[in-house]
């Protein structure tokens, strides 16, 4: 798992921890029941303060992405990379929608749009 | 719990300066900044926890205990690095080590050996041959070989080279793996060691203008640019009110409430602890 924290980013810290870590369980690189490092390790690690990893976690666990077992450590939860495929595919699907209204209002046939979809599949976006 | 450092209407008068009635408190396992220009009393204050000189009136509690009715218990249980080090110069880093660590009950000559390898220290050399980076190093290997729980450090970085100061992080981030060491720093120099702390105090002329988490801080405020005449200067959210031929700009606590001006017309930026230190001090009227 990947951690890059911008210290002159207009995001603060703890969102870029958040981002990352929700990323990484969304790809497949850390999953359910895997340890996280604890947020003194973290701290560390990243050469910033105690009070921002433990508000990172905090706001993960408040989002259901990790779990916190006192005294033992900190998990990724269960069942989140399901809930967080499926938030996205809503999303692909509300934007494909907004796709499709704005080919029929130009007449834009099924097979074009097809052809202008994988051209951009194709091609790596950043 | 008990803070680790209580400081409550700290007071100390001087003919030409006085600290006024100080307040602020560090809980265990945290790091604290405490900034300020210089002169605004932080080597005052450290002097006063650690009993080096009188107070006037006020309260000091470290580890929950009086600063002066504990002090032996208390010295044993804290590590200082200070800015002006109290060595014999003619000694060797040797011969200053074997003076004193028999002061510390609980010290660990085995750590103290694991920190001068780590540092690089030259044991036969003399203290007044060693450079100002080796001098602090050698301060920090004293204050952590008793197993200090409160690391008291006035100016550690002041005057030393970016590499060392970044070693310094380092270290104490390493340190601040284990919930049991406490930190609190003064400095001038707010860009590098203000990385890892998790709360600021702010003194201005022997008084606490700020005493804040630092992500809050950083989330908060901003400084506001734009045409003159935009705002109210006197308006008292702006702090350190300038303007230029071109412009004005501000520092605000809470950048949020901005939104309510022209936001076309303003630029609001993330500050950084260095420019808050500043933007207070002008109001301030040392401008």
């Amino acid at each position: 798992m990947d951690i890059i924290i911008s210290n002159t980013s207009e995001k603060p810290i703890y969102e870029q921890i958040t981002e990352q870590i929700k990323d990484s369980i969304m790809r497949g690189e850390i999953n359910e029941g895997d340890i996280l490092p604890s947020i003194r390790t973290l701290a560390r690690e990243l050469k910033i303060s105690v009070i921002t990893t433990k508000r990172a976690y905090e706001e993960l666990e408040k989002e259901g992405f990790i779990h916190v077992i006192p005294g033992k450590g900190t998990y990724v939860a269960a069942q989140n990379r399901q809930l967080l495929k499926e938030t996205r595919l809503r999303l692909v699907e509300e934007k494909l929608m907004e796709v499709v209204t704005a080919a029929k209002s130009i007449d834009l046939s099924l097979v074009e749009l097809q052809e202008m979809l994988k051209f951009f599949y194709n091609e790596e976006v950043y | 719990m008990a803070p680790v450092l209580e400081i409550k209407n700290l007071r100390k008068e001087y003919k030409d300066f006085a600290l006024d009635g100080i307040s602020f408190s560090l809980e265990k396992g945290y790091i604290m900044g405490f900034i300020g220009p210089n002169g605004a009393g932080k080597s005052t204050t450290i002097k006063l926890i650690l009993n080096l000189i009188k107070k006037d009136s006020g309260e000091i509690k470290i580890f929950g205990l009086d600063n002066l009715a504990y002090e032996t218990e208390v010295k044993n249980r804290i590590g200082f690095v200070l800015d002006e080090a109290f060595y014999y110069e003619m000694l060797t880093v040797k011969e200053m080590k074997n003076i004193i660590a028999p002061h510390y009950k609980n010290w660990d000559e085995g750590l103290f050996s694991l920190y001068i390898k780590r540092f690089e220290l030259p044991l036969d050399k003399k203290i007044k041959d060693l450079s100002k980076g080796m001098k602090m190093k050698f301060s920090l290997a004293i204050a952590l070989s008793h197993h200090a729980e409160l690391l008291l450090m006035d100016e550690p970085t002041s005057g030393l080279d970016p590499v060392i100061r970044s070693e310094l992080l380092d270290i104490l981030s390493e340190l601040m793996e284990s919930e049991d060491l406490s930190i609190f720093f003064s400095t001038h120099i707010t860009s590098d060691l203000d990385k890892i702390a998790d709360y600021i105090v702010f003194i201005d002329n022997g008084k606490i203008v700020l005493d804040k988490a630092k992500d809050d801080i950083l989330e908060n405020y901003g400084i506001v640019k734009g045409p003159k005449g935009l705002i109210d200067k006197n308006d008292p959210m702006f702090i350190g009110y300038r303007e230029n031929s071109f412009g004005f700009e501000a520092l605000v606590e809470d950048k949020n409430r901005l939104k309510m001006f022209a936001p076309d017309k303003i630029i609001i930026e993330k500050p950084t602890l260095e420019d808050i230190m500043v933007f207070y001090t002008r109001r301030n009227g040392n401008a």
